[in-house]
């Protein structure tokens, strides 16, 4: 019976293997294949492109054309746009109200905070999306007279609200890991609680907070449905937070189901879906590095 | 490392000491108790962090009561148990609930044993420093971090283009069978998507079982099977419901992994064979939200599909929270 279990458990290391396989095993021909590459290269997909001879190049995301260009650097940007706003929108509130529960919230206050959190994690993307779309479009568009309604600060801010929770919690977490001691030592100096909440726990949180913000970052930039249906998915190289975007997950989503198995257009979005995973496990990575510093730090081991 | 400490707290003002020193500690205490509670009232940091705290509340209560406002009027016996009608715009969901239903059940029989397994053998049978446990838990936490829409990919590339397609090849003659979208794909994919829900809620409830009881067993001479059968599984079976009901929740949610392994824009039957395609209700949502042709007609049935999407999750969330208490209850009295 120890055999069976162990094996089991063993089936878990072999899904994120698999995992790994075979989104690279799917990807590897944009690299590999000379078929695909007469079609597109991984030169191609991060060059400025020329749409007709003579025309300035630019970044082109055009799977379905004549002649098909994929440039990369619209989805990144659009990608890192969505995210910068989620995370900008999303930090303030997140360790805000962390910092209320664990340091200033009567005790009833405290125990009601959690469930509205949890409520919160529990709303599935798809209808945070929904939301998005159909109310906070019309009322962001409305009240600052954009020109788009679907745009990257709109998407931005649905996703911000949807990685609140992942923010607090973390960032909750590690306030409360703070020893009692670092608390009542400072408030038996004579400082206030606030001066003991910003000057004591929170430095001695940060490591933990940097991590709930970073663990954030890798939840918003591969999250899909949100920004598949808030964010207008126009791949356009601009620099301005109210225009339409596209992001790396979006445009998977949108296209995957309508490509023929084994084109090139087919081995490119799954050359993206490598890329997003490769760039999630880094920074759930970074947000391990974070989690164990803090641990160093309140544990009092050298680190 | 000279900090500043604010004088509301170091001024020791003649007048109140006169007053503590006349009447004893009690009212000295009551004192400098009213004058800190009135201190936190007063300073910025609680009343800015507190404010913070409100705005995601009102976050909160701001998309549950647009969705609840809009979608209440259409919720009718006959939405919840008529197909829909005259191109998905009148008509009722029942084929998507059903659909979610099969789906988040198939879930289960695969994400529950793989997840308990899994739990006991990290509680249980692996020393907790071992190389194989650690190795284990970096899988677990690494494929909580992996965005859905790798799921759908992985969906793709391996249960239908790889499994699906050589189940094909070996038992079917190369006919088209499996290596296509089907409900037994999307429910493995989520499946594994929702693994460490399981594990971890499994984790936790066996991580309260006290000590006492697995050392009673043992001395009675069970070995590590036996305990594990009659004193860990039973003490820990309202976890591992926990974990199961948190992973239907999850994964009932989750759209992304389900759009090209399985889920269908529009069915005109239920599923009913493990390769047959499948409605589901947050795909549904999407459908109806982003490729209906006409978007004000469609908007009351959509609200109210969102409705119940959303009603179904917070109910089994709720569920699992209740348990979680009454279970945190029992062992602490």
């Amino acid at each position: 019976m120890g055999r069976l279990i162990t094996t089991v458990a063993i089936s878990t290391i072999s899904a994120i293997i698999l995992i790994f396989l075979f989104i690279g095993r799917e990807a590897a021909p944009v690299i590999t294949s000379p078929d695909v590459h007469r079609e597109v290269t991984v030169g191609k997909m991060v060059v400025p492109l020329e749409s007709r001879v003579g025309r300035p190049k630019m970044f082109m995301w055009q799977p379905v054309s004549q002649t098909p260009k994929y440039s990369l650097p619209p989805l990144l940007l659009g990608s890192l746009k969505a995210t910068l706003v989620a995370i900008l929108f999303a930090t303030p509130f997140a360790v805000g109200a962390a910092l209320y529960s664990s340091e200033f919230a009567p005790p009833r206050a405290r125990e009601m905070i959690k469930p509205v959190i949890e409520m919160l994690a529990g709303i599935p993307s798809v209808v945070m999306g929904f939301f998005a779309l159909i109310v906070l479009a019309s009322v962001l568009k409305d009240t600052f007279g954009w020109k788009f309604r679907l745009n990257a600060t709109n998407a931005g801010i649905a996703l911000g609200i949807a990685i609140i929770p992942v923010i607090y919690t973390v960032a909750e977490g590690a306030l409360r890991a703070v020893p009692r001691q670092f608390r009542e030592a400072s408030l038996a100096l004579g400082a206030s609680p606030w001066a003991t909440a910003r000057r004591v726990v929170l430095p001695a949180a940060a490591p933990g907070i940097f991590a709930g913000v970073t663990l954030g970052f890798g939840r918003a930039i591969g999250e899909t449905m949100i920004v598949l249906m808030a964010s207008g998915n126009a791949a356009i190289w601009s620099p301005h937070l109210t225009d339409s975007i596209r992001t790396m997950s979006a445009t998977i989503a949108a296209e995957l189901a309508e490509v023929v198995n084994g084109s090139a257009h087919y081995h490119v979005l799954f050359f993206i879906g490598a890329l997003l995973f490769l760039i999630t496990f880094l920074i759930n990575l970074l947000g391990e590095l974070y989690i164990g510093r803090l641990r160093r730090r309140l544990t009092g081991v050298a680190g | 490392m000279s900090r500043t400490i604010p004088p509301e707290v170091t001024s020791d003002e003649p007048g109140e000491s006169v007053v503590a020193a006349h009447s004893g500690d009690r009212l000295a205490s009551m004192l400098t108790h009213r004058r800190s509670r009135l201190l936190r009232k007063l300073s910025p940091l609680p009343i800015l962090t507190g404010f913070l705290t409100l705005c995601v509340v009102a976050m909160l209560v701001i998309v549950l009561w647009n969705i609840v406002r809009g979608g209440i009027g259409g919720l009718t016996w006959e939405f919840l148990t008529a197909a829909p009608t005259e191109g998905m715009t009148k008509g009722g969901i029942f084929p998507a609930i059903f659909g979610t239903v099969f789906l988040v059940f198939l879930m289960t029989i695969f994400a529950i044993p793989v997840g308990v397994a899994t739990a006991i053998f990290l509680r249980y049978y692996a020393r907790p420093e071992s190389r194989l446990a650690r190795l284990v838990r970096v899988a677990v936490n690494n494929l909580a971090g992996v965005p859905s829409i790798v799921f759908g990919l992985f969906g793709l590339g391996f249960f239908i283009q790889f499994v699906g397609r050589g189940i094909d090849r070996a038992f079917y003659g190369g006919h088209l069978a499996f290596g296509q979208p089907a409900i037994i794909w999307a429910s493995l994919t989520l499946a594994i998507l929702t693994l460490p829900v399981v594990i971890v809620t499994t984790e936790e409830a066996m991580r309260a079982i006290p000590r006492d009881y697995i050392e009673a067993s043992f001395a009675l001479g069970a070995t590590r099977w036996q305990t594990i059968r009659h004193v860990v599984i039973p003490n820990s079976i309202t976890g591992i419901l926990t974990g199961g009901i948190l992973a239907i929740s999850r994964g009932a949610g989750e759209v992304a992994p389900i759009m090209f392994t399985g889920a269908a824009y529009y069915l005109p039957y239920l599923p009913s064979k493990l390769n047959d395609q499948f409605m589901e209700l947050g795909y549904h949502v999407y459908v109806l939200s982003t490729q209906s042709p006409d978007v004000e007609k469609t908007l009351p049935l959509l609200y109210s599909t969102v409705l119940v999407l959303l009603l179904l999750t917070f109910a089994l969330n709720a569920l699992a929270v209740v348990i979680r208490m009454r279970l945190r209850l029992r062992h602490a009295g």
